[in-house]
């Protein structure tokens, strides 16, 4: 297995660390967050970061938004409206500002979600997913209200995010989009691989970087 | 697989911990367990650890300048993103995530990719009142929170020349709420004043070296920048916020803007913001009443920090309406302030001291704002529930916060002035 690494040259390592299920096509519905701006404090509060392992922080994601302090559902949050459902979020502007507690990945993830949409995202929280099997998609504006427009008509809408050929397409119109991904983290997500073992692998040459 | 080099690896407990009563085992059980769980690694892995109530500890971001860890052209990473704070010394220093952690900890690297530079220049002489807090706050009612993203900044100018190391660790700890990872300094007198003589700075023959060496680091004259804002520091006046993003900031003599062109999300995200915080567009922030202020955070938990708003609170007395949390960013700052004289004329003026630690910054310990309550705050984000769930929060700069704290209401410190 050979491939072009991200910064420097001499890749010799092999990868083999599975943290997190591999990425193929998915096929899927979305749920719509139409809000500008969702910072990771709104994804997951701090409150929620005692742990001390990854897992199960998807029961406590967008707490404050979709749950009322007695712990019921708020009804208008669109993760408790049934109608919405599937494996790709579809967020507004700026999504993943704030904080860079990776917490807000795992969240997304955990509660299901392997795919996250927007025109734009926060620098950390977009290599937080990227390290975490979620594959954050960057449309265009227009497209982006595309995909808000065809949820709005019909919430069964289907959506193809297809890795290997960077294409996100809306099922109903046929209409696509291609997306952009550093071909080693493409190549991570599409195999579950993280980025130790390969920096691992660098040893004598840290050492020798570190000789004065 | 063991840590690569725990020698130059530090750590301390600081988001979770409690503010009052640190010499007795942490209540909370999840965050007795973190804390815990943090020291056995770093006994098991050789990490140097400034553990609660040792003279070492306080907020990350505050003790490594403060020791001289933080050095000009290292290169500095931090499950936080306040990271961005050491970038005051002309470090390339930013915040990671765990996976991240994991990585340098495993081999002393970390890919990125390559940012784009920006620069920002703020020339002239800032207004009476203002502060390096408002700079930034000013920067990012500018540029958005978005707007540094994809960025390093370099800040430039002679109204940051002119900053103390404090304001500049203030205003480059805020530049990743621009968006940007990172921003810097460039190291100058200024920053080699301070470094001298701390703990793990150089001595003797290796300081001139490393003054030599530090004097380097800068942009050439004719450097070329992908984006680049200049402003005049005349412009600047106490800054506010009046919504649930730092970007939402104004002068504090002026009015919340108007819905006047918004469309779409942009309306309906800025509606929903005001709506949290119980605002209403057009109306003026001065005069309006206040319920907690928030002294500290690795945004503003420094001595001259504590020197400004207690200077501004000497001869005055706290408000009864205000509950107020002052909380040190370090044990050797709580000790400079008592060893200042600056504890007896706080607690002459109605305040009380806590003990370092992130605090209602982000509300992870039991220092929380309560629901509905307004918090002028010091820190860093105005999130909703940032502070407590519901809490709505107003960033501001020490002298704001103390000038808040004394009248009980959203105050131009510059009238006490």
């Amino acid at each position: 297995m050979l491939l072009t690494p991200p910064l420097r040259g001499g890749w010799v390592g092999l990868l083999n660390k599975m943290a997190y299920d591999k990425f193929s096509t998915i096929t899927s519905p979305a749920v719509p967050l139409e809000i500008e701006n969702v910072d990771t404090d709104q994804i997951i509060p701090a409150r929620f970061l005692k742990a001390v392992e990854r897992k199960g922080f998807g029961d406590n994601l967008f707490r404050d938004w979709r749950y009322n302090k007695d712990g019921s559902h708020k009804a208008d949050f669109p993760l408790n409206n049934k109608k919405y459902s599937g494996k790709i979020l579809v967020g507004a502007k700026n999504f993943g500002s704030g904080s860079s507690r990776e917490h807000a990945a795992w969240a997304i993830y955990d509660y299901g979600f392997r795919v996250v949409v927007s025109s734009f995202f926060a620098d950390i929280f977009k290599g937080n997913a990227l390290n975490n099997g979620l594959l954050p998609v960057v449309v265009t504006p227009e497209f982006l209200q595309k995909i808000f427009d065809a949820i709005e008509k019909d919430a069964n809408t289907e959506f193809e995010v297809n890795l290997e050929q960077q294409k996100f397409t809306i099922k109903a119109t046929g209409e696509s989009i291609d997306f952009e991904i550093n071909p080693y983290k493409k190549h991570c997500l599409q195999n579950g691989l993280d980025d130790i073992d390969y920096l691992v692998e660098m040893k004598s040459k840290i050492t020798e970087f570190e000789a004065p | 697989m063991k840590v690569l080099r725990p020698e130059k690896t530090t750590a301390t407990p600081d988001h979770n911990v409690p503010t009052i009563n640190q010499h007795l085992s942490i209540i909370d059980e999840l965050s007795r367990h973190q804390v815990e769980m943090l020291k056995m690694n770093c006994i098991e892995h050789d990490i140097i650890y400034h553990g609660l109530g040792s003279e070492g500890h306080g907020v990350v971001h505050i003790i490594g300048p403060e020791m001289g860890l933080t050095q000009p052209g290292m290169t500095i990473v931090c499950g936080d993103s306040h990271t961005s704070t050491h970038g005051a010394f002309g470090a390339i220093a930013f915040g990671i995530g765990t996976s991240e952690v994991e990585m340098v900890l495993a081999s002393q690297c970390i890919m990125q990719p390559k940012p784009k530079k920006m620069r920002i220049t703020i020339n002239g002489k800032l207004n009476k009142g203002v502060t390096a807090k408002d700079i930034a706050l000013y920067i990012i009612s500018k540029i958005s929170t978005s707007g540094g993203t994809g960025h390093f900044i370099e800040y430039a100018g002679s109204a940051i020349t002119s900053l103390s190391m404090e304001g500049r660790m203030t205003l480059c700890n805020l530049s990743i709420e621009s968006g940007a990872r990172g921003g810097m300094i460039a190291p100058d007198e200024t920053t080699f004043n301070y470094i001298k003589g701390r703990e793990f700075a150089p001595a003797g023959i290796e300081w001139d070296k490393a003054v030599e060496r530090w004097k380097a680091l800068k942009s050439e004259e004719n450097a070329v920048f992908d984006t680049e804002y200049i402003y005049d520091a005349a412009d600047i006046e106490p800054m506010i916020t009046y919504g649930t993003n730092p970007g939402m900031g104004i002068g504090i003599s002026q009015t919340i803007p108007t819905t006047n062109g918004m469309l779409g999300s942009d309306k309906s995200t800025y509606e929903k913001s005001l709506n949290y915080m119980g605002y209403a567009p057009g109306e003026k922030m001065t005069g309006k009443k206040i319920d907690f202020v928030f002294l500290g955070s690795c945004t503003n938990g420094r001595i001259e920090d504590f020197r400004q708003f207690t200077a501004f609170v000497k001869g005055k007395k706290k408000a009864d309406n205000v509950t107020a949390w002052l909380v040190p960013g370090s044990k050797q700052v709580e000790n400079q302030i008592r060893e200042e004289g600056l504890v007896e004329i706080l607690e002459e003026a109605g305040f009380e001291l806590r003990q370092p630690g992130c605090s209602a910054c982000l509300a992870m310990n039991d220092d929380k704002i309560p629901e509905g309550k307004y918090s002028v705050s010091t820190s860093n984000r105005n999130f909703e529930g940032r502070q407590g769930p519901g809490a709505r929060t107003l960033l501001a700069s020490p002298l704001t916060a103390a000038a808040a704290a004394v009248t009980g209401i959203i105050t131009d410190p510059r009238d006490l002035l």
